[in-house]
């Protein structure tokens, strides 16, 4: 009838409908994958300063004495996180390739039981692929009694490979009250997720 | 377009611009104090200038067609409607023109990326609706709020000068040095600006993120925060004060000083009497205005202190409407403005005088646990 | 307006079910422009609040809670419920007559999409009444502001979002079939007219980001109702990734709210230069290189939330290079005026007034596209002028000059040419005068979205004001102007414009209830 492109005007119609919800959906579900590719694509490139999961020493080397790094320690709480969270030192200067121990305390102040969780992130982002965490506090939750006080170890390696122009990098911690997350189900995923991350 | 042609145009631009900017007719943006604020101030001119440009020339072609060719005056119409030289003049010109503007743009772009080692590093977290400053390895930092007054806000009194611009307690940083903000927020996201340093960075909540500047000129720089984060993100100002070197110094000594006196203060054993004491001197200086020597008030606006039921009945919410303020009233949050043996201490003073004997008391380390819980 | 039809076969059914259950694409094009009308009155109601609070400094009128919410109801219900539905109004009313159909190709599912929407409406505005009041985020309702400290509302206005994507995408859907499978024979697609090419590339990226909307807001309603983390840093989640996925979205959904009126002003310069349209090959190349690069400059939105120096070169470059296929279009109709033979009409004017805005719009979003500088423009008024100036004399009057250009067709008598140039006029200088202001404001340091400012934006705050209330009350002379001509007024013959081109100048004025069921000959 009207149709250049087909003989049968119901039949074209039904192509172009499927061709559209075959997009819809494709879309959809490339929203929902750019979690994901995001996560990935900041791992590779460090970009919203997560720094990368426990890292494994495949060959040790030697510690570069020619240069000296500052390393700046910062801690901060959640929102509603009452506890007392800070570094043990607020800045370091380490030797590229040298593994170093440094301990964050948490205390926690109220009456009650609580469990929180550290979230890490890091400035220069441009540093973040070549600061290595050995061990890390933020690689688990932490549970602490009404009153507990723990120092938690942070195990680093600044790469030797770190670029020249950067001088000083910044670690943070945010720590976050696990209770104030809406369900238990989420805290499952958070381990995992938490675990990919650092 | 040559550079000194565009340097006389930019020129020309900010005398036709700052003359009338005097009084509150500021149209343009500020060339600031800092090396890439003033970079950015001329790549900004730049642009506008060749937009300007193009837009004339554009618009007198179409004004001219209109004026010219228009069936009233007995034009009849051409037939062309293809022009391949044309065409292709007005593509690539306009991406010759676009490379042109984008090498200067690239070249500030990587100085405001510029990671060489600062001499200063301060810890920027944006709160609902205030900023705290921490300076790294300083072991001190403090909270920063408006201290512009409700009254202003709702026209109850006249307008101040630096109305909505003011905070309490300023950023000091030293004149010369590189200072590098680390920025993050405890709630939603906020964003950290400061027009005259062009210094523009989001601080977003469980993530870091850095700026830097070096300003040379001492004096007192103000911005707001730039990122929708609730109801009074119109209310959070910042206010840089930027001083000497040796003032710096001298300044963060005295406040780390005042730091560890207060912290003393506070775990300290306080009787009622002491407290009592204190409060007196803190209600004179920070009350007495609204409630009255005697605290009498002038009700219904400024609630009477004396005899007050609610008050004295409930000294969680005495409590809470000391350190949080009343919304919409010209009662402010004192929780950040007075220290926590300020706020025990006036707390046990209206509950213990003016008329009222309560006979209980609160402890600066109560306030601090009261504080902390709400968080 | 389509009642007065007079026709050979079955006219219109009665009352009330001829509305409800209607799938002639004329009735249906009709209720789209009514119901956007609607909402424009509405969300522009709200922009009345807004400056009338910014008249001048201090909080006289609303609490800064409400003026969040009227801010950000404002931005959705011009961009959900005014600007698209009136181009989708447009596309139904035109595209059959353009292509020489009977109807659209899907016409069940066309009334379907329409009354979606006046349910998704109803659930928004409804929010204004529950407890905690409506979305106070922000139209681009950044996490954590629109999850964890949300109001209650949040979760209907994620509801509400997803009703009128699906309503959107049905549109697309039948704006697609409509163009491929139902062009009269001969009618080629680079024989097509601009306005149908435009809405061809539109249909395309809306299918192609509002399934990214939806699953946008399907994350926000996971992280509020069923404990994840997609935007929660507490549980590993990243605030960022909100921004990134919203503005995938949104950056298409600029260009879908303009592409359609490029297509109008394509079709309405050359008719009233009485010349064709200069360069037919290259406005297509252009919009499909608009549509193309759309999805590639996202991240401009988001320079200062601390994007590494690559990301920030590359988004820079990408959005950059969209002043050149713009510029195209610009040239080109400007080459379409030059050496034509020119009158004013009211669709002429709006269709003038469109380029020269435009292109200022254009100019500022140039400069807004320089990354460094982007660190001072950011939030700012700068940025609200810049959006203002593509969108109102950009969308707006596209609306403005298409509906101005087919009434005629739709009513059939010709509509009140001084009250039309009255309208013009006042809305041409109330506009400049709201929104050209915002740019010093911006510039001079004004944070967007506050409901009060410091003492130094005083005047331009006052002046803007005026020129809003200017312009908004002009709207409503645009209701009588219509609803006038829809009454009675002067005959209009089938073609009523000299100059006009195309097929739905072929059929009478008004247009029968049922055209080209045999499709025309293309010569």
């Amino acid at each position: 009838m009207t149709q250049p492109t087909s003989n049968d005007p119901r039949q074209s119609n039904l192509r172009v409908v499927g061709w559209c919800l075959a997009g819809v959906v494709g879309m959809f579900a490339f929203g929902f994958a750019m979690v994901p590719l995001y996560e990935k694509f900041c791992e590779i490139t460090g970009i919203n300063g997560k720094t990368s999961g426990r890292y494994e020493m495949t060959q040790a080397k030697e510690a570069d004495v020619s240069r000296l790094v500052e390393v700046q320690f910062v801690a901060s709480n959640g929102a509603d996180m009452p506890w007392q969270f800070r570094p043990e030192v607020e800045t370091l200067k380490v030797h590229p390739g040298q593994p170093v121990t440094i301990r964050y305390i948490a205390h926690n102040v109220t009456s009650r039981d609580m469990v929180g969780h550290a979230i890490p992130s890091l400035q220069p982002s441009r540093g973040t692929r070549f600061f290595h965490k050995t061990e890390c506090f933020c690689f688990q939750q932490q549970p602490l009694q009404a009153g507990e006080r723990v120092e938690m170890p942070v195990v680093f390696i600044v790469d030797r490979d770190l670029p020249a122009d950067i001088h000083k990098l910044t670690l943070s911690y945010t720590m976050y009250d696990q209770e104030r997350m809406p369900a238990v189900s989420s805290v499952e995923k958070k381990t995992t997720k938490t675990k990919d991350n650092g | 377009m040559g550079v000194q042609v565009r340097q006389a145009m930019a020129g020309l631009a900010i005398s036709l611009l700052s003359a009338p900017a005097m009084a509150d007719w500021t149209m343009n943006m500020t060339p600031g104090v800092t090396a890439v604020s003033n970079e950015i101030f001329n790549l900004h001119m730049t642009i506008l200038w060749i937009c300007v440009v193009i837009g004339v020339i554009v618009f007198a072609v179409m004004f001219w067609s209109i004026f010219a060719h228009r069936k009233s005056r007995g034009a009849k119409p051409a037939n062309f409607h293809e022009n391949t030289t044309v065409e292709i003049l007005w593509t690539v010109v306009p991406i010759l023109i676009l490379v042109g503007m984008a090498i200067p743009a690239t070249s500030t772009l990587v100085k405001m990326y510029d990671t060489e080692a600062s001499d200063l590093d301060i810890m920027i977290t944006g709160y609902q609706w205030r900023w705290r400053y921490d300076y790294i390895g300083e072991d001190y930092g403090f909270f920063s709020s408006m201290s512009t007054s409700w009254d202003e806000i709702y026209n109850r009194t006249e307008k101040g000068e630096n109305y909505l611009l003011e905070v309490d307690n300023p950023l000091v940083i030293p004149a010369g040095k590189k200072v590098r903000f680390l920025m993050t927020a405890n709630d939603v996201i906020h964003s950290w600006w400061v027009p005259a340093f062009a210094v523009k960075k989001d601080t977003i909540p469980g993530f870091i993120n850095e700026a830097w500047t070096r300003v040379d000129k001492p004096g007192i720089y103000r911005g707001q925060c730039a990122e929708l984060c609730g109801k009074d993100h119109a209310f959070m100002p910042i206010v840089v004060k930027v001083v000497p070197p040796d003032e710096y110094n001298d300044w963060l000594e005295a406040q780390k000083e005042a730091a560890a006196r207060e912290r003393e203060l506070t775990s300290k054993d306080w009787s009622l009497a002491e407290l009592v004491e204190r409060g007196q001197r803190v209600y004179a200086a920070q009350c007495v205005a609204c409630h009255g020597a005697e605290g009498r008030g002038n009700p219904p606006i400024f609630p009477a202190l004396r005899g007050n039921e609610r008050m004295l009945g409930d000294l969680q919410w005495h409590l809470g409407v000391l350190v949080n303020g009343v919304r919409g009233t010209a009662m402010q949050a004192y929780g950040d403005q007075l220290s926590e043996v300020d706020l025990a201490a006036v707390v046990t003073f209206t509950r213990n005088a003016l008329g009222n004997n309560q006979g209980d008391m609160v402890t600066p380390l109560e306030v601090r646990d009261f504080k902390n819980a709400q968080q | 307006m389509g009642s007065h039809a007079q026709d050979h076969h079955h006219g219109p059914a009665k009352g009330i079910s001829r509305w409800l259950f209607t799938t002639n694409h004329k009735d249906i094009g009709s209720m789209y422009l009514i119901f956007s009308f609607a909402m424009f009155l509405i969300g522009g109601a709200m922009a009345m609040v807004i400056r009338a609070e910014l008249f001048q400094p201090g909080l006289q009128i609303v609490e800064p809670n409400f003026f969040n919410q009227m801010t950000t109801m404002h931005g959705l219900i011009m961009v959900f419920g005014a600007v698209m539905p009136a181009f989708v109004g447009l596309a139904n009313w035109m595209l059959p007559l353009m292509v020489g159909a009977p109807d659209m190709a899907l016409p069940r599912m066309n009334n379907w999409s329409f009354w979606l929407l006046p349910a998704a409406f109803l659930m928004l505005l409804s929010t204004l009444f529950m407890p905690g009041g409506a979305p106070n985020f922000g139209w681009t309702f950044y996490a954590p502001l629109s999850t964890t400290y949300g109001p209650p509302s949040t979760t209907f206005f994620i509801f509400a979002v997803h009703i009128m994507g699906v309503s959107s995408i049905m549109g697309a859907i039948n704006v697609i079939a409509t163009i491929l499978n139902m062009r009269a024979p001969g009618m080629t697609l680079m024989k097509m007219p601009l306005f149908v090419w435009t809405w061809l590339i539109t249909a395309f990226l809306l299918i192609a980001v509002m399934p990214v909307l939806a699953g946008v807001v399907t994350m926000m309603l996971m992280d509020i109702h069923f404990g994840t983390s997609f935007f929660d840093a507490a549980g590993g989640g990243d605030p960022v990734l909100f921004q990134h996925i919203f503005w995938f979205f949104g950056h298409p959904e600029v260009y879908i709210m303009i592409l359609p009126a490029f297509g109008v002003v394509s079709q309405i310069i050359p008719a009233f230069a009485r010349k064709p349209l200069f360069g037919y090959a290259s406005m297509v190349y252009a919009v499909g290189a608009i549509a193309i690069l759309s999805f590639l400059v996202w991240a401009h939105h988001m320079f200062t939330v601390g994007i590494p120096l690559f990301g920030q070169l590359f988004f820079m470059y990408a959005t950059m290079l969209i002043a050149v296929p713009t510029g195209v279009k610009v040239f080109n109709w400007v080459a379409t005026m030059f050496r034509g033979s020119m009158t004013f009409e009211a669709p002429m004017l709006f269709s003038v007034a469109f380029v020269i805005l435009f292109t200022i719009g254009g100019f500022s979003g140039l400069m807004l596209a320089i990354a460094p500088a982007d660190f001072q423009y950011h939030d700012t008024y700068f940025v609200v002028a810049h959006f203002h100036y593509v969108l109102v004399p950009g969308a707006i009057f596209g609306i403005y000059a298409a509906v101005y250009y087919w009434l005629p067709k739709w009513t059939g008598h010709m509509y009140d040419e001084v009250l039309a140039k009255t309208h013009f006029w006042m809305s041409f200088v109330g506009m400049n005068l709201a929104f050209f202001p915002m740019h010093f404001l911006g510039l001079a340091g004004m944070p967007r979205r506050i409901p009060d400012y410091a003492l130094q934006f005083s005047n331009f705050n006052m002046i803007s004001s005026i020129g809003a209330f200017m312009f908004g009350l002009t709207q409503l002379l645009f209701l009588f102007i219509v609803v006038k001509c829809a009454l009675g007024g002067p005959k209009a013959p089938a073609k009523p414009w000299e100059g006009a081109e195309g097929l739905e100048w072929e059929v009478d004025s008004p247009a029968p209830y049922h055209t080209f069921s045999t499709p025309p000959e293309i010569k």
